[in-house]
């Protein structure tokens, strides 16, 4: 069975200026140990999915849709049942290790919390347990370490405390929210192979998001591309990558940095700014900014489209922008 | 709003009981004590035949007149100091934030306990009292503020553009911090009113015949078993004004500075 | 740690010197003679020479500071001008009664503050909370001295219930005391409390937002187990310097609400002493009352280590 379906998932955030749709029918699927990395700019929706998906949302938010979990809904859950599923079956890292771990506690006080509570280990038992995952997750001399805070510890070594958490229960499915972004650059691939070989190891399924398309590329097998709350471009990594589809998909990839690219050629930059959730329009999230978007684009919401095999864009114009280039789409 | 209105509602009774009071605050006329309340003694009148309604209004006065005097100086002085020593640090900071320390030793009440065993009861010494008290209260936050604002990049670019400091501190860090200490001063008016009337009511403060809420209040004490009602009224009347500046600092918070009221 | 203990300890010794240097300097200042004071306005101008010699007056002033301290330290403060007697024995027997009002006034603050806050805090927002919040505000506002008013006619006059004022003295039993002191230490707690109260509310709403917060949740935590576990210690930080700031208005709340309930305490022997120019007294009680808010304040900075690990980190 399907370890994760989720299905038109839509996230509604009450706010001062009206309903804001933060995540539009969202669907995907995810496989045990199968890795999908979710892309897009900041305020894309991307987090609040990954709230969604942990049942973590504020309260002054509104969920629909399907998440099942084992064939199970999880938004027909209780409250402590899905404390009983939060760091045991799904476990999450968050962004800034330097805010997520609370400064009066130690780390080894933080760590075996979801060792008692989850898996009802006596303090012996989830002490040694704790040592051992320091020492898996590489922070050095784990036996001292286990008494420091958070504040003794490094940036790099925080994260590292934050995944031995989540880890800790043993999660099918570790959620990590842009996990290296507020990292040194230098430590952002230590980190991001860390978790690749716990998540190899564990056989667990991983959800990486991040705004960075090389992240995702390098580090996952499906990709999901989101756009004002909604999903413009999914598939396989490999097949995304020999063609990319959606002028969004095409924009953000012709941003990225890269070396070895000539001098003389200029980073592109998408035009205009990430939209206003609040007057997205009815139909595609990206018409407003997209150089091919024509009056049926901002009033129907576009078709899903499989270019090739497990490649789905949803655009009005797809053929189009498969002819275009991307130099021709955004200069 | 509310708060506003309240403030304003003081503030007209201050000014109308200049020059007019429905009887008077003053006239003792044994014959016409506790009497119960009526068109000519709004509120009655009390062991002295003294009209209550008046004596309150009277009392707002200088209620207000304390309280004004007080934190004006607080504000000044403190204000002053709070500047200087975000604006030299250095031993200039060192020296005026461990005076402003031990200053905390000493609450209003204290320290005008201490001046009037020196100089006597009265008006005077209970204003300079709460007064002192607000110095510290001032120099610590306008301090604060201003380190704040110190370090950001305009401050910085005034620097490099070869300003002085005192230039900058009235250009840039004054206005920037007016809105906090305008708030500060709202909310220490408030506890100047209060203190005014813990003193007066200790008979440290405002003499008779000037009538005072607190001075009100150590009368009425003696008469509780007589006529309970004389106790409400001077205590309610400090009630309000205090309640209506607290809120009214509160207001002046959301308005002035929108960032500060969101973590509140 | 021992290193920021010794730290503070410096720190509230040198505050201590300052203050009584302070105390000593208005005092210096004050004008009026105590020895007139002691022998009246008649005495002849060698019966007042002669005991400003006996009470050491003559001498120089670091002279008598230095006399003043050492004699404090051996519980030696010298006699009353107006009643002949101990000082300290004046001020022990006020002692113990102020000391446990306050203690008692404190203690109620801290659990109104608690109750009503967390409440508050964990019903953001709803009925519940907008409610206590008004009720809060306007507790506030009322002077601590007029609630007390209230509450003897309340209490004491309508219904009967508790004492109006005075105190029985230890020696009528505790309970009896404690009866005496409720009304006074209600009428104390109840401002306090209301300002504790908000700062406990904002205070959780705010921690509430930290991430570490939505971490301990993600582990798995209930709502109600991560308030206790992660956000109650954080949140006490902003609690407890308000609580020690609190102290200061709590303890020259004393002196005032005494006098309102007849309790012999420090509030009323300090007056009584300045009606009396006894400045002897008022030298010593001021000093007292000072050392009390100072020692409460050297005591939030070392529970503020025990609370938050950081603050130990900046000193070593």
């Amino acid at each position: 069975m399907t370890l994760l379906s989720v299905q038109d998932l839509t996230v509604t955030l009450a706010t001062n200026d009206g309903p804001a749709r933060a995540v539009r029918d969202l669907s995907f699927t995810l496989e045990k140990g199968e890795t999908l990395g979710i892309v897009g700019e900041s305020g894309c929706g991307k987090s609040m999915a990954a709230l969604a998906l942990m049942g973590l949302l504020p309260s002054m938010s509104k969920t629909t849709g399907r998440i099942n979990l084992d064939g199970k809904n999880l938004l027909e859950k209780t409250e402590t049942e899905m404390c009983r599923i939060r760091g045991n079956r799904m476990a999450m890292i968050f962004q800034e290790p330097m805010t997520s771990l609370n400064p009066v506690h130690t780390i080894g006080h933080q760590i075996m919390e979801p060792l008692r509570l989850h898996k009802g280990l006596s303090d012996d038992d989830a002490h040694k347990e704790t040592i051992r995952l320091l020492d898996r997750v590489g922070i050095p001399n784990p036996k001292a370490r286990i008494d420091n805070y958070p504040h003794q510890l490094s940036g790099g070594q925080r994260q590292r405390v934050m995944i031995a958490i989540a880890l800790s229960c043993k999660p099918h499915i570790l959620i990590a929210d842009e996990p290296t972004t507020a990292l040194d650059v230098t430590i952002q691939d230590q980190i991001l192979d860390l978790i690749q070989t716990l998540v190899r190891e564990d056989g667990m399924a991983l959800i990486l998001i991040s705004h960075d398309l090389g992240v995702i590329s390098e580090n996952t097998e499906k990709i999901l591309v989101m756009y004002g709350g909604a999903a413009v471009e999914t598939g396989r990594t490999d097949r995304i990558f020999e063609e990319l589809v959606h002028p969004y998909t095409q924009g953000l990839f012709a941003a990225m940095p890269r070396l070895g690219r000539a001098r003389s050629k200029r980073l592109v930059t998408i035009p205009g700014t990430v939209p206003d959730l609040i007057s997205l329009p009815a139909g595609c999230t990206f018409t407003d900014r997209c150089p091919l978007a024509t009056d049926i684009c901002r009033e129907t919401p576009p078709p899903v489209i499989e270019v090739k095999g497990q490649h789905f864009v949803a655009c009005h114009h797809v053929e189009e922008a498969r002819a275009r280039k991307t130099e021709e789409l955004f200069s | 709003m509310v708060g506003g209105t309240m403030t304003l509602f003081l503030l007209i009774c201050a000014a109308i009981s200049l020059f007019w009071t429905p009887g008077s605050a003053y006239e003792i006329v044994i014959a016409n004590r506790f009497l119960p309340p009526s068109a000519d003694h709004w509120l009655g009148t009390d062991q002295f035949g003294r009209d209550i309604a008046s004596m309150l209004m009277t009392g707002t006065q200088n209620s207000i007149v304390v309280a004004v005097v007080a934190v004006s100086i607080g504000l000044f002085i403190g204000v002053s100091l709070g500047l200087l020593a975000a604006a030299r640090r250095g031993w200039t900071e060192e020296i005026i934030m461990r005076l402003s320390d031990f200053s905390f030793a000493f609450p209003a009440i204290l320290s005008a306990i201490m001046l009037t065993a020196i100089l006597g009861p009265g008006g005077v010494n209970s204003i300079l009292a709460i007064g002192l008290y607000n110095i510290p209260v001032f120099a610590r936050l306008t301090r604060g503020s201003a380190n704040a604002i110190w370090t950001r990049e305009y401050v910085m670019a005034a620097r490099a553009s070869g300003k002085g400091r005192l230039r900058i501190t009235f250009e840039h860090i004054l206005p920037n911090i007016l809105s906090i200490i305008i708030v500060q001063a709202t909310i220490l008016f408030a506890i100047a009113i209060l203190a005014e009337a813990a003193l007066s009511y200790l008979g440290l403060g405002t003499q008779p015949p000037e009538p005072s809420w607190g001075r009100m209040l150590n009368e009425a004490q003696t008469l509780m078993f007589l006529d309970p009602m004389q106790a409400i009224y001077p205590g309610l009347a400090i009630a309000i004004a205090v309640f209506g500046l607290n809120l009214l600092g509160d207001g002046l918070r959301d308005v002035l500075d929108p960032r500060l009221s969101r973590k509140r | 740690m021992s290193v920021f203990i010794a730290k503070r300890v410096l720190t509230l010794i040198a505050t201590l010197i300052g203050a009584s240097m302070v105390i000593f300097l208005v005092m210096e200042i004050l004008p009026g003679d105590p020895a007139l004071v002691i022998l009246g306005v008649d005495a002849s101008e060698s019966a007042v020479q002669t005991l400003t010699k006996e009470l050491g007056l003559d001498r120089p002033p670091l002279e008598r500071y230095i006399s003043w301290i050492t004699g404090l330290l051996q519980g030696e403060l010298g006699n009353s001008y107006a009643y002949k007697v101990p000082v300290w024995e004046l001020v022990q027997g006020a002692l113990l009664i102020t000391l446990p009002l306050a203690i008692m006034s404190i203690i109620l603050s801290i659990v109104l503050a608690l109750v009503i806050g967390l409440y508050a805090a964990a019903n953001h927002n709803k009925a519940g909370d907008v409610t206590l919040m008004g009720i809060s505000q306007l507790g506030i506002s009322i002077p601590n001295f007029w609630l007390a008013i209230l509450l003897i006619i309340l209490f004491a006059i309508e219904l009967r219930w508790l004492p109006a004022g005075g105190f029985p003295g230890w020696d009528e039993g505790i309970l009896k005391c404690l009866t005496a002191l409720l009304l006074p230490s209600l009428a104390l707690a109840t401002v306090v409390g209301a300002i504790l109260a908000r700062i406990t509310r904002s205070s959780v709403l705010e921690v509430f937002r930290e991430d570490y917060v939505r971490t301990a949740r993600a582990k798995g935590l209930s709502q109600r187990a991560t308030l206790w576990r992660h956000v109650l210690r954080n949140a006490l930080i902003p609690v407890l310097t308000v609580t020690g700031i609190q102290f200061a208005a709590l303890l020259t709340g004393t002196v005032v609400v005494e006098n309102v309930f007849h309790i012999p305490g420090l509030g009323s022997l300090v007056l009584k002493a300045i009606n009396n120019r006894d400045t002897i007294v008022v030298e010593n009680v001021v000093l007292l009352l000072a050392t009390m808010v100072i020692t409460v304040n050297f005591l939030v900075d070392i529970l503020y280590a025990v609370i938050d690990p950081r603050l130990k980190a900046h000193d070593i």
